[in-house]
């Protein structure tokens, strides 16, 4: 078979030990009814999604959490809308207890104006919750030097932003994205800042080993068409990373040179 | 149709119709129903306690249209339309006012970023040729003067209305009353069902009554009835809000005003009286009725950002409802798959505003703009994908 053909068909996500095939991660938050979600997490073909564990009764029925059981997606419990490590601790442990998983997406934010993560708690909770034994996958800014402390202390994933939650600004600083990819030896998820399947693609191509975003999608005027988009940007630019990009050069570079060579 | 009534069973009751809920739906069905001639039971152990007491009564299709609900919007227009002559009969047959007004809701934003989604939302109206006009931050302060003066812009939907809700229970039960309609204040357990026809209910206190027609409005417990097939029960969960009523000086505000704080929706809705009603969180916690620290404080935190003055006016209550949302957001109203059993449920946001329009969709005489309605809104919809064991998408 032709390399294009072969080269994702080995190339699973490993996660927290478990292998996904999917390398795009969806939030459900925003969404204007659970129908509309289930056909964007259909087209999205995702198969890890997170969920907000404050405001939602586990075991209440007919909730998003059965959509995605109906699916047969793997939740991801987040522990947004905590500003303190304590909160983020109680409400990953209250996940565990309702959902059976030991998985969290970590997120401790700073203020309610920018979400913007708080590094101090969160580093805080995460080695707490490492401790507890969690695997724990936690939201961060987009810092190097955060992200290779955080893989230190047990973490299974570092997730920095690309620009605030809902912001649709895409990948504001590539560069230090970059800079947590070569030095991670754990995957690295680009989490939120995705406003179209360009930015779904450049998070891929700088070498993140999957995507998050949720209000991309779910506030799109047609969020399955988006959802559908995102998956293919996805895997776009999955197959660039992989395939290796050309240098970038200041001048031209004839593709079809002025003389063959063998034409002599 | 006008049944004569069947022979009863020594010890039970029977109507033509029984509505199993006293919220603002089943009332209303069962007020509209006795107009016809029907005899009518409601059971409900607490009329009008559940959604209807905490809802806000906006009466707001327009500003409440969203990407991807236009069904909801056509289902919504319609029943608005029918609002004014709905409030003057109960009115007048009831002797209550409830409070219906019609001054149209003021949609504001107070940043660049809010002012751009919300001009979004604007064109997206527009394009539905919905009738709404868009206003500068001067404009929005002119028309309503107690608005934050960081206001930056707005969309006035001036077709939008709202009521009392409370009011308009407190109505239909009196109206009801006076047409000789018996409120059972009980619970129903479940259905009577015979070779696969609805026959009546059973009741917690023991008994049942027996009827041509149940009525299912039961909101949010609409889909915990024994007696009914898994496929038959109507899909909806409870979908909890809370909101707080403070009481100002008539004339405070003139608008429905509703705003995006920071990416957080708020509104506030003025009564006649004074009262102010903030709102409302959407929150899924099952069947959960507890008022929280961390939902007051939003409301009103963002209810100042909006309206800054509110923070000198009285707190009047503070209440939790459970709304009944469905998978795709729209009710379930008119024949379910099984005989003798109609569904009204499944309201979500829009149970006050949707009265008129169920009422008509279950005793109406039938009409092709009825019947255009009710497709949108048939609890079959839900039926195949529930009977092949998917909850899953159905369009």
């Amino acid at each position: 078979m032709a390399d294009h053909d072969t080269a994702l068909l080995d190339d699973a996500l490993v996660l927290g030990g478990e292998k996904f095939g999917s390398r795009l991660i969806m939030g459900t938050g925003g969404a204007p009814s659970l129908d509309v979600l289930d056909q964007a997490l259909a087209a999205s073909g995702t198969e890890i999604t997170t969920v907000a564990m404050r405001r939602l009764d586990p075991v209440a029925r007919g909730s998003v959490l059965d959509v995605l059981r109906d699916r047969n997606v793997k939740v991801l419990p987040n522990t947004a809308g905590c500003f303190t490590a304590g909160e983020a601790v109680l409400t990953a442990r209250l996940a565990r207890e309702a959902l059976g998983t030991d998985w969290v997406k970590l997120e401790v934010i700073s203020d309610e104006r920018t979400l913007l993560p708080d590094p101090i708690e969160t580093f805080d909770a995460a080695e707490r919750l490492v401790a507890d034994g969690f695997v724990v996958l936690p939201y961060i800014g987009d810092d190097p030097a955060l992200a290779r402390r955080l893989e230190q202390a047990g973490c299974a994933a570092v997730m920095p932003l690309g620009a605030p939650i809902g912001s649709g600004l895409g990948i504001r600083n590539p560069h230090n994205i970059e800079l947590i990819v070569e030095a991670a030896t754990v995957p690295v998820i680009l989490d939120a800042g995705i406003g179209t399947a360009s930015d779904a693609a450049l998070a891929m191509e700088l070498g993140c080993d999957a995507v998050l975003l949720a209000s991309a999608v779910t506030r799109a005027r047609r969020p399955g068409l988006m959802a559908s988009a995102m998956r293919q940007a996805v895997v776009a630019g999955r197959m660039a990373r992989l395939a290796g990009r050309i240098p970038r050069r200041r001048y031209a570079e004839a593709s079809s040179p002025a003389i063959e060579p063998g034409a002599r | 149709m006008d049944v004569p009534h069947a022979t009863a069973h020594p010890g039970t009751r029977h109507s033509d119709m029984v509505v199993v809920g006293g919220g603002v739906i089943g009332l209303s069905v069962a007020w509209r129903a006795a107009r016809h001639g029907r005899t009518v039971t409601v059971v409900d152990p607490a009329p009008g306690a559940g959604a209807s007491h905490a809802a806000a009564g906006m009466l707001a299709p327009v500003s409440e249209v969203t990407y991807t609900e236009e069904p909801l919007l056509r289902l919504g227009l319609a029943s608005l339309a029918r609002w004014p002559h709905f409030a003057a009969e109960l009115s007048e047959e009831s002797g209550i006012d409830v409070d219906h007004r019609t001054q149209g809701t003021l949609d504001v934003a107070f940043d660049a970023d809010d002012l751009a989604a919300l001009g979004e939302v604007a064109g997206f109206m527009e394009k539905l040729s919905l009738p709404v006009e868009r206003l500068t931050g001067r404009e929005c302060r002119r028309a309503e003067p107690m608005l934050a003066p960081s206001v930056r812009g707005g969309i006035l939907a001036s077709g939008d209305a709202w009521v009392d809700p409370r009011r308009v229970t407190a109505a239909l039960l009196a109206a009801l009353a006076r047409r000789g309609v018996a409120a059972v204040a009980d619970r129903v357990t479940g259905l009577v069902v015979e070779g696969g026809t609805v026959r009546g209910v059973r009741l917690a206190g023991g008994g049942t009554i027996g009827a041509e027609r149940v009525v299912l409005a039961a909101g949010a417990w609409s889909g915990s009835l024994d007696g009914l097939p898994p496929e038959v029960l109507p899909p909806v969960r409870p979908v909890k809000g809370q909101i707080m009523r403070l009481r100002g000086a008539p004339g405070f505000l003139g608008h429905c005003v509703r705003g995006v704080v920071h990416g957080s929706h708020a509104y506030l809705v003025p009564r006649g009286d004074g009262e102010i009603v903030l709102g409302a969180t959407q929150e899924e916690m099952g069947f959960d009725t507890r008022v929280t620290a961390g939902a007051l404080w939003e409301l009103l935190r963002d209810a100042r950002e909006l309206v800054p003055g509110i923070t000198e006016l009285e707190v009047a209550d503070v209440a939790a409802g459970l709304r009944p949302g469905t998978p795709d957001n729209l009710p379930l109203i008119g024949p379910s798959a099984m005989d003798g059993l109609v569904l009204a449920t499944g309201h979500h946001r829009g149970g006050v505003l949707l009265c008129p329009l169920t009422a008509d969709l279950v005793t109406g005489e039938p009409s092709p703009d009825l019947a255009a309605l009710a497709a949108l809104c048939s609890p079959l919809r839900f039926h195949e994908a529930r009977r092949q064991g998917s909850t899953g998408s159905h369009r």
